[in-house]
């Protein structure tokens, strides 16, 4: 099941799991009508659902977070019988080649192994209908490659899977049908053998979308963004950057991929100026700016898109125009001496809205109120208000969907022809693939590996991203 | 029409709190005359509601009666009898007037340190600080024009005194303020915790300091000061006797109109506010998180620092230890009533006024204990906490709590 966010998948399978319950229709299993009025209903009619959040109790270990809510018990007491739900558990994962320890800890386990115990969790269950929520948001592409075999093994053994993504690969790999949601309606249906991406963005979105923002060469110019032996200790004071040497161009992108918690952020936080650097040397444009605040970086020209654009890009309750000027309101025109220019303030909002398509009722409006996609493109208007020489921008497209994520990609583009240079982080292999000029890939706070032309491909980065235990890549 | 509707739909829920609350009053009234409730068999009439004439005199009696007793006097006492009042004009006695009037002038001179105060609470909070220590300010703020008007009696002429005096109220309270707004942001110690304990220290340094033969008054036992009104007296708006109403209510007004001001219309308070709303964002931002910090507390204990002064050179006229009283904790109710808005606290601290003082007159004619007043006060902040309840109760709808009180309410609002 393909869809933007906001087209109703996820509604959709939780009626169909019984969370919510439908204003009208019905529901048919087997042939047979099924009214769910909560998630036991659902259970027994064989409905699993692993969700994008995962639902399990850290502190347990697996036998005990698949067993909870369906414990078998051996006396009138109600002794859980433990040996029972581990016998069963160990003869789930041989069957479906889930490998999972039955007696780890859940939260000692990766990730792609919790979605594992996940989906163990509603086999255990009986379900012969399991639902996967977006399933790879979370994991490495190698863990995703993996998720794949099981899918299809299951399917194999006549389980019915039903796979929510917004990424095109993904049902082009696994489904054998595919439904194109969009706004709360079956927008198409196709068939894997024959359909293109295209035909399914097209169809996703409702119009002709660019998936690949055109772009031409890149005019690589002076060095503007030049990293050095950058180490950098996150909040646990454990080293995060193990000395990154970077460098990046005006006019080109630079697209650094890997897999969230290898050190990206903090490097962002050290360039711009938000957690200090513990050794090396960072210059912008020339400057160093290992000492600097964020507000002495912003000033070189630097714009930040930062990566939880909710806690750190925008202030919800306060407007669209003050979220607007928010790293440039002491500054003319919005402000004089202190005091604020408010015409100016809402003429130069009302442009930038206008100039980003934002969809808003109005500049008064607050910024928790809008859709993600107009969220983050009131923070590039914003970054991109005033003259800059360097852009970071780190997941610019989080959450976004296809049209969204267009229109972003564009307007990088755009600051690259004109001769910025451009430092995208981020952990979609489309977008560091579809934008960036060269790609380094960062692993374990290091970059393992920088690829450009066709050594950047799916496999080379995949290989990278999972780090030298998957094999050697392209070296550094 | 636009800032009319959006007006009404933020009024909607504190006053609609406010109705609630003053209904849930009237019945525990009637619930509480066991007396009349008594005869509900014999004489249900009489027990409930019953109008007669005494010696040419109305008097309403009964539960639901005395409702109507304790409200009236409420009011009465709050804003006087208007029928009183244009007879007193008419006949221009000065001393009649006074009389007349002096409800509603008493109600405006308990508001004066309220909007000081709620003025206070109200920037820290938009500040994400929670100021609990506007008490504690407003004492040492007191103090400082206390010391102040002392020192210079007979050298300086008064105006002169009553500047000095209230510059020194207002650095003193915003020291106090800044002493937490610093130690939150160069070591990370919980506002809460430090104003609460200030409050403590402040009160201990009060009467240490009215030990002083220099400050107490002569011949006293108790610890309050000497009476400064000879020294210096804010001057009153309405020449008339036993009317004490001055122009620090005026100066009070002002302030509002300074802080919404200074929130709304510069960079500073632009920064206050991102601050308060998310730390963060602000710092990504390139703002001084620690700087806002400072800035709100200190601003915050100058206002409340300001209201001290004005009441012991002004409405007061001497320094006691229970000068602040309540004033500190009521403040946060009102501030939080009114939105954390500037014009909302003027409001607020206006009903908050008119409760307290209304309440006074309540107590001597009806003989419904003041007691009940803090309960309707403490009632009405509680229905502003669940919108939800109101909005099920008048089955209205309205907003949301306004964004800046959902954003200060979460980390957890003190409790009053």
């Amino acid at each position: 099941m393909l869809g933007e966010n906001g087209a109703g998948k996820t509604t959709l399978m939780n009626i169909l799991s019984g969370l919510y319950k439908p204003d009208s229709g019905q529901i048919f299993i087997d042939g047979e009508e099924r009214v769910f009025n909560d998630p036991v209903g659902a259970i027994q009619a064989g409905v699993g659902m692993v969700h994008q959040h995962f639902m399990l109790v850290p502190v347990f270990d697996v036998v005990e977070a698949v067993a909870l809510g369906a414990e078998t018990v051996k006396d009138a007491v109600g002794t859980f019988d433990r040996a029972a739900a581990r016998k069963r558990i160990v003869e789930l994962s041989e069957q479906y080649k889930l490998d999972v320890d039955p007696d780890a800890k859940i939260q000692s386990l990766p990730v792609g192994v919790r979605q594992r115990v996940e989906i163990i969790k509603a086999l255990y269950r009986h379900s012969d209908i399991l639902v996967l929520d977006e399933p790879s948001a979370v994991l490495t592409p190698y863990e995703t490659e993996e998720l794949y075999t099981i899918i299809r093994s299951l399917a194999a053994s006549g389980t019915t899977v039903i796979f929510i993504t917004h990424k095109l690969n993904e049902v082009l790999e696994v489904a054998d049908d595919i439904v194109v949601l969009r706004r709360g309606r079956v927008a198409g249906k196709a068939d894997p053998k024959t359909a293109t991406r295209q035909q399914l963005a097209n169809m996703m979105v409702g119009r002709d979308v660019e998936l690949i923002v055109p772009k031409g060469p890149a005019k690589p110019g002076e060095v503007v963004l030049h990293l050095e032996q950058v180490f950098v200790r996150d909040d646990r004071l454990e080293m995060a950057v193990n000395g990154v040497d970077l460098d990046v161009r005006a006019g080109e992108i630079v697209a650094i991929a890997g897999v969230q918690g290898n050190g990206q952020t903090e490097l962002v936080e050290a360039i711009t100026g938000l957690r200090s650097a513990d050794s090396g040397s960072i210059t912008i444009g020339g400057r160093h700016v290992e000492k600097s605040s964020p507000r002495g970086v912003s000033d070189l020209g630097v714009a930040h898109i930062p990566e939880d654009r909710g806690r750190d890009g925008l202030i919800n309750p306060m407007t669209v125009a003050e979220n607007y000027i928010l790293d440039s309101y002491h500054k003319a025109p919005y402000s004089k001496n202190g005091v604020f220019d408010l015409k100016a303030v809402r003429e130069r909002a009302a442009q930038g809205v206008k100039d980003f398509d934002i969809r808003t009722p109005s500049i008064d409006t607050t910024a928790g109120s809008l859709s993600g996609g107009n969220q983050q493109k009131v923070v590039v208007a914003r970054e991109f208000s005033v003259p800059v020489q360097l852009v970071i921008a780190a997941q610019p497209t989080r959450g976004l969907d296809v049209g969204s994520i267009e229109y972003i990609h564009r307007r990088l583009v755009e600051q690259r022809d004109a001769g910025a240079a451009i430092l995208i982080v981020s952990t979609e292999l489309d977008e560091v693939l579809a934008v960036g000029d060269r790609i380094a890939v960062m692993f374990d706070g290091r970059i393992v590996g920088i690829l450009t032309g066709d050594d950047a491909t799916y496999e080379n980065l995949g290989l990278l991203m999972g780090g030298a235990s998957f094999g050697g890549g392209v070296a550094a | 029409m636009n800032r009319l509707k959006a007006f009404l739909r933020r009024a909607a829920v504190p006053a609609l709190s406010v109705v609630t609350a003053l209904l849930v009053g009237a019945i525990v009234i009637v619930l509480t005359d066991f007396e009349a409730l008594a005869e509900i068999g014999s004489d249900p009439a009489r027990a409930l509601f019953w109008v007669e004439t005494v010696n040419g005199k109305t008097v309403i009696s009964g539960a639901l009666g005395g409702v109507v007793n304790a409200y009236g006097a409420m009011l009465s006492g709050a804003f006087g009898d208007p029928g009183r009042i244009i007879t007193a004009l008419q006949t221009g006695k000065e001393r009649d007037i006074a009389t007349a009037i002096r409800p509603l002038t008493e109600t405006l001179v308990a508001t004066m340190p309220l909007i000081f105060t709620g003025l206070a609470v109200a920037i820290s909070f938009r500040a994400g600080m929670f100021n609990i220590g506007g008490g504690g300010q407003l004492m040492i703020g007191a103090l400082g024009a206390t010391i102040t008007a002392i020192m210079l009696a007979g050298q300086v002429p008064s105006p002169v005194i009553l500047i000095a005096a209230l510059t020194v109220a207002t650095l003193a309270g915003g020291f106090w303020g800044f002493i937490p707004g610093f130690l939150k942001a160069r070591t990370g110690a919980h506002e809460v915790i430090t104003t609460i304990m200030l409050n403590y220290i402040a009160a201990l340094v009060v009467f240490f300091a009215l030990r002083s033969p220099t400050l107490r008054a002569a011949g006293s036992t108790s610890p309050v000061s000497k009476n400064l009104s000879p020294i210096v007296d804010v001057p009153n708006i309405i020449n008339l006797p036993n009317i004490r109403l001055d122009y620090g209510f005026v100066v009070a007004l002002l302030m509002a109109v300074a802080v919404s001001w200074l929130l709304f219309r510069t960079t500073k308070g632009f920064e206050l506010r991102a601050s308060g709303f998310n730390l963060t964002a602000a710092r990504y931002a390139g703002m001084s998180a620690g700087g806002s910090m400072m800035l709100a507390m200190a601003l915050s204990g100058a206002l409340a620092g300001m209201g001290g002064g004005f009441m012991v050179i002004g409405t007061v006229g001497q320094l006691t230890l229970d000068l602040s009283g309540s004033i500190g904790f009521t403040a946060i109710a009102l501030a939080l009533l009114a939105g954390l808005r500037p014009s909302g606290v003027v409001m607020a601290a206006l009903l908050f006024g008119a409760l307290t003082n209304g309440g006074k007159l309540m107590g001597v004619q009806s003989g419904i204990p003041f007691d009940l007043l803090v309960f309707i006060m403490a009632l009405v902040i509680m229905f502003v906490a669940a919108p939800g309840l109101i909005r099920s109760i008048w089955r209205v709808k309205v907003a949301k709590p306004a964004p800046e009180i959902a954003a200060v309410t979460p980390t957890g609002a003190p409790t009053v």
